[in-house]
């Protein structure tokens, strides 16, 4: 499932983030925010009155905001943790 | 340069930097820009336990040493030795947030690689207990190696503790430190994330604030209605909380100016230090009450860690006319003043987002303006509530500010349709935890604002005044001759020469010559003001006895004044704004464009309002 699709507050883990879809820079600011495959994220907030805002959510411990279209580049599954 | 040892403070954006150098270095700091870029440099005098003394400099807060914005550049390179006009420092203090170790210590193995001498301040330590978190700060020292301090910087925990350390690693041997070979991205965060669950010792789920908090201020109807709240609110107590404070310096100023009426003969230089000085000056100085409520307001929003939430709930619509929500902070902070604004626009990594954010900066409403409004305002608005509670004058205020956002936002959305055409940036942002400020650090940022706005006060504010009034008094008019002194000067006769273009939109004489010189600093016009009515009235004791607003009201018909208000909506630049847009989009084309698209819409602002206002017989 998209990180777009993941209800609020349902804890998850990054299982494939499509890099190609951000541009290098953005790719490397989600990198250092923590963004990486088996990261825990957790949706927070889904921003803006018609529901097409940004995405609070929790990467780790950090809590970051993005767009939905880079949000849609990660997917996510629910379940057992997995080392990172 | 001083030959002090240079310390420098680094690490993430929100690990608590800017406190931990508030409380290190008191009221004791030096702003100042590096050179060849405009990135503020921030330093100040530390005195260790020996009473040796000590620069700090806070660097510019980032996530890695891969720079995304020029500040982050900054930062890289003063590590590195690389940024002229700074050596390169003799020592490191890596703050961490003790809440966000994994994500921190990879930034903090990064510095660490560079073999300088440093230590860690592990900062914020109580919102890490707060959060459920308890850490073991040996550990952390043990695993990286270097000393670790346990502080939080706005309870002034730990700073003694740091100071000893500090000294210890500028009065001490030489040592080696661990350096390590270029690392690759990946093993730097697993290494990161693997001393980060050694330092913990332990981890219990507690209520979080932040996340509490967060469901009412990102709700997205709830969250709206608590922004626009905070900015009402905002813009009321401007005028709510100022008065008094402004009557205390305008009898302050008019006092000075009847104890050098009564010690000096009648004459020319009398004059000129009452009206050209005390009067043109003190019109204007007695605006700070208001704008260091405005500043109070954006430096409390900052500090709690709301800004980024506002920025949030506004992405959404800043979106529909090609910006980020990244923009929303430098536009708010262009409330304040458009040269921070454009400034802080060095956060925005799209270079079309952030033209465009520069572009349209100078509409949000500035302090500067504040005087202007405030003036005419309380002369031709009544002071009447609309609703129990809500006044028409800060109604109107409000309405004003309104109409310059909204500017703003049709401005951008044609600019992204032509010149800045192309897809738009994202919108990246960490959201740091909510955090009480500690009172000295907005007092310190308002005193530093205080400071700026009286500097401007006594230099640019006080030689317009006086070119002005030498413009105004010279030449004399000869004995006898009925026409004013103001019709007979220099400066009269430009205006009315400038008043042929003006007059279609309401523009008397006045305006046109208060213009002139407002293009220096917008408040000017306010003291122009002051300065030719007070020349005009001569000896006319009863006249000089009036205020500026209760003359204004005597001589401007209501039409007018409306379209002066309307012409300051999109008000063209101060001279500083225009170059500071030249230094950041590197060259003359954009602050031309700026300064033309801005008279032409003043111009046809001001103008439909005064045919409105005309036309409906509030003349």
């Amino acid at each position: 499932m998209r990180l777009t699709d993941l209800p609020l507050r349902q804890p998850a883990y990054v299982d494939l983030i499509d890099w190609s879809v951000l541009t290098p820079s953005e790719g490397q600011r989600l990198r250092e925010f923590g963004l990486c495959e088996g990261a825990s994220v957790e949706a927070l907030h889904h921003g803006g009155i018609f529901g097409k805002g940004p995405i609070a959510c929790k990467i780790g411990r950090m809590t970051v905001a993005m767009r939905r279209n880079h949000a849609a580049a990660v997917t996510v599954r629910t379940g057992p943790e997995q080392e990172a | 340069m001083s030959a002090l040892p240079l310390v420098a403070l680094v690490g993430n954006p929100n690990a608590g930097k800017s406190a931990l150098f508030n409380a290190l270095t008191g009221a004791r700091q030096k702003l100042g820009n590096y050179p060849g870029v405009t990135v503020e440099r921030k330093a100040g005098r530390l005195a260790l336990s020996d009473g040796r003394p000590v620069e700090l400099v806070d660097l510019p807060g980032t996530y890695s040493l891969d720079p995304g914005s020029p500040d982050e550049q900054v930062t890289r390179d003063v590590v590195m030795g690389k940024q002229a006009g700074e050596k390169r420092p003799d020592a490191l203090v890596i703050v961490v947030d003790a809440a966000n170790l994994d994500n921190h210590l990879r930034f903090a193995l990064e510095l660490l690689a560079l073999g300088l001498p440093t230590i860690v301040a592990l900062n914020m330590v109580d919102l890490a207990t707060r959060d459920g978190l308890e850490l073991d700060a040996a550990v952390l020292a043990r695993e990286l190696g270097v000393p670790v301090i346990s502080t939080v910087a706005v309870r002034k925990r730990g700073l003694d503790h740091l100071r000893q350390e500090l000294e210890g690693l500028l009065n001490g041997a030489p040592r080696a430190y661990p350096t390590g070979a270029a690392q690759d991205f990946d093993a730097v965060r697993k290494e990161a994330g693997r001393i980060a669950r050694a330092t913990i010792v332990r981890e219990t789920p507690s209520r979080r604030l932040t996340a509490a908090v967060d469901r009412v201020a990102l709700h997205p109807v709830f969250g709206l209605i608590l922004l626009l709240g905070l900015l009402f609110v905002m813009f009321q107590a401007v005028y709510a909380w100022s008065e008094a404070p402004i009557a205390m310096i305008e009898g302050f100023a008019e006092a000075i100016a009847n104890a050098v009426r009564t010690a000096l003969p009648d004459g020319i230089f009398r004059s000129f230090l009452v009206d050209g000085i005390i009067n043109g000056v003190g019109s204007v100085v007695v605006f700070l009450p208001q704008i260091l409520i405005l500043f109070f307001f954006i430096l409390m929003l900052e500090a709690t860690g709301y800004m980024v939430r506002a920025a949030f709930l506004m992405d959404g619509l800043m979106a529909k006319v090609g910006l980020s929500g990244r923009a929303f902070i430098p536009l708010l902070s262009s409330f304040a003043c458009a040269i921070p604004g454009i400034m802080a626009t060095r956060t925005i990594a799209d270079p079309r987002d952030r033209l465009t954010t520069i572009l349209i900066a100078p509409l949000m409403t500035c302090s500067a303006r504040l005087p202007v409004y405030a003036v005419i305002i309380g002369a031709f608005i009544p002071a009447r509530d609309v609703l129990p509670g809500v006044g028409l004058q800060g109604f109107v205020l409000f309405c004003l500010y309104l109409a310059g956002i909204v500017g703003a936002m049709l401005v951008a959305m044609l600019l992204r349709m032509t010149v800045t055409k192309g897809a738009s940036g994202g919108f990246l942002m960490e959201m740091p935890k909510y955090q009480w400020p500690r009172p000295q650090d907005i007092l310190l940022g308002l005193w530093q604002r205080a400071v700026i706005f009286l500097k401007r006060a006594g230099t640019i504010i006080f030689t317009s005044t006086v070119i002005l009034w030498l413009l105004l008094s010279f030449p004399r008019v000869p004995d006898g001759d009925p026409t004013s002194q103001v019709d007979h000067s220099i400066a009269g006769r430009i205006a009315s020469g400038l008043n042929v273009v003006l007059e279609p939109i309401g523009f008397n004489r006045d305006i046109s010559l208060a213009l002139i010189p407002a293009m220096a600093a917008r408040e000017v016009a306010v003291s122009a003001l002051a300065t030719v009515y007070s020349i005009d009235a001569g000896d006319d004791e009863a006249l000089l006895e009036r205020s500026l607003g209760d003359r204004l009201k005597d001589q401007w018909p209501l039409p007018t004044a409306l379209a002066f208000l309307a012409w300051f909506i999109f008000a063209p630049q101060c001279i500083s704004t225009i170059a500071v847009t030249r230094r950041e989009t590197n060259g003359w084309k954009w602050p031309l464009f700026m300064v033309g698209y801005l008279f032409a819409l003043a111009y046809v602002a001001a103008g439909i309002t005064y045919w409105t206002a005309t036309a409906l017989g509030l003349g």
